[in-house]
């Protein structure tokens, strides 16, 4: 038995079967990323003014990470282009610029997670709130027993008690608006805190924070899309691409396939950059 | 999976038609759409027999609250454990987890496989006159995720604390607010299931696309083919919100993220340690967003079966093919639109409220053109009354009653009063009990002999017909009655706390007459599930012993899925079939038989 058209184009849809179910599947994938990004706008409307965080991000590195994920579709489209031209070398080459480029995506990311993982917010026991990166922790620090310090690096202190309107706004925006003057007025220096001080500290992870919780569930997810392209870019690259030999038009479609899937992760992180850093 | 071979692999003259190979790559990871159709079946019916035995089980906790359930009360307590069923008594948490489930099972597990993936996937190639679908293994990985799927929603009841409880919503913060983990079972098998769905769905859109006969035009295409593309559009662009919103409680759950838990949210009395900022309602729109689309993809299948079926016995074209065909595409742009009807009550707004009561109305239009259409297509003709035929009779009047009542809960006003009561459960009830699973009763009785080569016993399929239909009014009917007087949904006692006889001054308490009637419910209930048996040895029985008709096509059909040898080889037609004509040719005059098939020769 032979389906037909999974090589060559049915004449009066001019498609052949896997473009068909790959821009089906990325049609699901728009609504699916569509909800998260409605998901998006609805918490940010909802959240009373001056608790959602501005500047929580790294431009500079967003805009790295950014253009690395266009190149990657560049050399994708190269790679294409290639087999078609029938130049196997080339394609061989492009393909291996889009993977090590996948991969620097992928570790400037998990950089990022880095950095709000050892990011800290301590509910000190006078009210105040101290927040900096963790920079060392002693041996004996137990903060159920009370016992040890732990020290900030980066690390500033900021006091709401008893503060309401335009003085509360201030104080708030240096935890919240980081763009704002308040905030760049901040001095940051490293502090000590003994356990017995602290009541709650809390890492910037997905709890901390409705912002947080998107921006690690969107990455997170647009995260896991890079990655599975890329191990589908890899098997063609690597053993797949034996298929060459045997059937290159066919090989050659699959690169389309798996290219337009790539060209769609690179769309939606064009989205998530000015939405989550820029924004 | 044993028993889903023994479905297949006993029928007459089956094995020589298949390629070679052994039984596991034969039977349990074929890509062959004819046997991935039958186990989504098997498993299909599998699971709405399980779901409809929790149904038996609360409603004997509601006509018989705080007594221990008959017969299975000691295994229900060996089973589920002391905290849940002491004594074999229902407890309040495991009538919410069998309240959850019943509905999660049925609608995801059981009527959604039965009708869209295991009658789709069987028929669909087969009436475009395709070999198979155009994925054949992207075919079976929807099978394999769907049966991981329930399997995760089916050990869930024997983890500890049990499964999900917060109904087959799941609103939050109740659902992320429960202390066990069956929330979190529930998400991950909701996970697997949108992913099967959205793999059938992808697979279902690309073949009717594709893989159409030389000849098979769209506007040839029988109905039944045009119901179950709409579905996969509905399946393949609603179910990604919802699997966004499941992944976002995922989150609330494992991560402790508050999406969907607003500030100051107090559990059991202390405040809930989260950041706080979620929206609860933001669960609800993603919640619906899928889940009205999904009430179409719950009819439309039925509606093709019952298509097909009326045009074969009325031997007449189908009245109203351009307007079903038109209809039917609205309906499934307009499904997208009307999601919060179901939020009147959560005070998102007169004006929100106005629109989709609005388009909620426009909708119905389409369906009550389609059933018009299909009362037509009676008028005048020379019906045969066999069982098939029989089920789609009894489907139309009952999807009537199912649809009309709609309209009290579409418009916001009278919604107020309804909302959340029984009224509500008969509603839809109507709809996907005497209306869809009599469809696809119906479908069974009709494509049996091309599934197996031997016809169901007729005799018993009308015993199962009649008794069925009696019961099923007499369950659903009185419970019109009970939503109307304002007994509410969800009740582990069935309302018996609000009773004239536990507080008789009470304004508007439940009389007793009103109590009484679950007691008649619980009945007629046992006596629907007793009205099966016929049904599940006939179908065993005829597979064996059943009369083998006389043709490829004993009910002379048109359709070119009777145009095959019987059953369909791997692969299907011997060759491409050349379509002439459109679907319904039926006693067309000067044609030399009453029937006219698609592929024979003009």
């Amino acid at each position: 038995m032979e389906i037909p058209y999974t090589v060559e184009a049915r004449p009066d849809t001019g498609l052949y079967n896997a473009k068909v179910g790959i821009w089906l599947f990325l049609a699901s994938e728009v609504m699916l990323f569509g909800a998260l990004f409605s998901s998006y706008i609805l918490l940010r409307v909802n959240m009373p003014e001056g608790y959602w965080p501005h500047g929580w991000l790294n431009i500079p590195v967003g805009t790295v990470n950014t253009l690395v994920l266009i190149t990657s579709s560049i050399t994708t489209v190269m790679a294409w282009a290639a087999c078609k031209m029938n130049q196997f070398g080339r394609f061989k080459f492009f393909h291996a610029c889009t993977l090590l480029l996948a991969m620097t995506f992928v570790g400037i990311k998990s950089y990022e997670y880095h950095d709000k993982f050892t990011h800290f917010e301590l509910r000190l026991a006078d009210g105040k709130i101290a927040d900096g990166h963790l920079h060392e922790k002693s041996p004996d620090f137990d903060l159920s027993k009370k016992t040890g310090h732990l020290v900030l690096a980066h690390a500033h202190v900021v006091d709401i008690v008893g503060k309401s309107g335009d003085e509360l706004k201030k104080e708030l925006n240096k935890i919240y608006d980081l763009r704002s003057e308040d905030a760049r007025e901040v001095k940051h220096e490293e502090l000590k805190f003994d356990a017995a001080q602290i009541t709650k500290m809390e890492r910037y992870g997905p709890w901390h924070h409705t912002y947080l919780a998107i921006y690690f569930t969107l990455t997170g997810l647009h995260a896991l899309h890079v990655i599975g392209g890329a191990i589908v870019i890899g098997y063609l690259w690597g053993p797949g691409s034996k298929m060459w030999q045997r059937n290159s038009e066919q090989f050659a479609n699959r690169i389309e396939v798996s290219g337009l899937f790539w060209h769609f992760v690179d769309l939606v992180w064009i989205f998530l950059f000015p939405v989550l850093y820029l924004l | 999976m044993q028993s889903t071979t023994q479905t297949v692999s006993h029928p007459v003259a089956h094995a020589e038609h298949h390629e070679e190979g052994n039984f596991w790559s034969k039977y349990i990871f074929s890509t062959d759409h004819k046997i991935i159709g039958i186990q989504y079946g098997f498993t299909a019916l599998c699971f709405l027999f399980f779901g409809f035995c929790l149904m038996l089980l609360m409603r004997w906790q509601i006509a018989h609250p705080g007594k221990p359930v008959p017969l299975v009360g000691p295994l229900l307590e060996s089973m589920l454990g002391e905290g849940m069923a002491a004594k074999g008594i229902v407890s309040p948490d495991l009538y919410n987890a069998f309240g959850a489930m019943h509905g999660t099972i049925m609608v995801f597990l059981a009527i959604v496989p039965l009708a869209f993936a295991a009658f789709g996937n069987y028929l669909v190639p087969l009436q475009i006159g395709a070999p198979d679908m155009a994925f054949p293994r992207v075919n079976m990985a929807s099978y394999q995720c769907y049966v991981l799927g329930g399997v995760v929603m089916f050990f869930s009841f024997f983890i500890p604390g049990g499964a999900a409880q917060a109904g087959w919503t799941s609103y939050p913060p109740l659902a992320v607010a429960v202390p066990t983990d069956g929330q979190t079972f529930w998400l991950i098998g909701m996970v697997l299931l949108i992913t099967s769905s959205l793999l059938g769905a992808v697979n279902f859109i690309a073949t009717v696309i594709q893989m159409r006969a030389p000849g098979m035009t769209w506007m040839r295409l029988p109905f039944f083919v045009w119901a179950q593309f709409v579905t996969a559009f509905l399946l393949l662009l609603a179910f990604p919100p919802l699997e966004a919103a499941g992944i976002m409680q995922l989150m609330d759950k494992v991560a402790h993220t508050s999406f969907f838990l607003p500030t100051g949210l107090a559990v059991g009395g202390n405040l809930a340690q989260i950041s706080g900022g979620g929206s609860p309602l933001l669960w609800q729109h993603l919640f619906w967003f899928l889940a009205h689309p999904e009430v179409y993809v719950l009819i439309l299948p039925a509606m093709g079966i019952v298509s097909e079926i009326i045009a074969n016995n009325t031997r007449k074209p189908l009245w109203g093919y351009k307007s079903l065909v038109y209809s039917i595409l609205t309906i499934g742009f307009l499904s997208f639109i009307v999601w919060a009807h179901h939020m009147y009550l959560t005070g998102m707004g007169t004006r929100i409220a106005t629109f989709f009561q609005t388009t909620t109305m426009i909708i119905s239009i389409q369906s009550v053109i389609i059933l018009t259409c299909m009362f037509i297509s009676l008028w005048g003709g020379s019906i045969r009354f066999n069982t098939p035929m029989l089920f789609v009779m009894a489907f139309l009047p009952m999807f009537g009653i199912g649809g009309l009542t709609g309209l009290p809960l579409g418009f916001s006003y009278s919604d107020l009063h309804l909302h959340d009561t029984y009224y509500v459960i008969a509603h839809f009830h109507y709809i996907v009990a005497p209306g869809t699973i009599f469809a696809l009763f119906a479908g069974v009785y009709f494509w049996f002999p091309k599934m197996t080569g031997r016809m169901m016993n007729e005799f018993w399929g009308k015993v199962h017909f009649w008794s069925s239909l009696i019961f099923m009014n007499l369950i659903f009917q009185p419970m019109f009655g009970q939503g109307m007087a304002g007994m509410l949904r969800r009740m582990a006692d069935g309302g018996a706390n609000y009773s004239t006889a536990k507080t008789p001054d009470a304004i508007g308490g439940l009389s007793a007459q009103l109590m009484g009637m679950h007691t008649y419910i619980l009945w007629a209930a046992v006596g629907l599930g007793l009205s099966q048996i016929p049904f599940i040895i006939n179908v065993f029985w005829s597979m064996r012993h059943g009369k083998i008709p006389e043709s490829d096509n004993p009910w002379q059909s048109t359709t070119l899925e009777w145009q095959t040898p019987t059953p369909p080889p791997h692969g299907n037609f011997a060759t491409v079939p050349q379509v002439h004509r459109g679907p319904y040719e039926y006693s067309v005059p000067g044609a030399a038989a009453d029937f006219t098939p698609q592929n024979a020769p003009a």
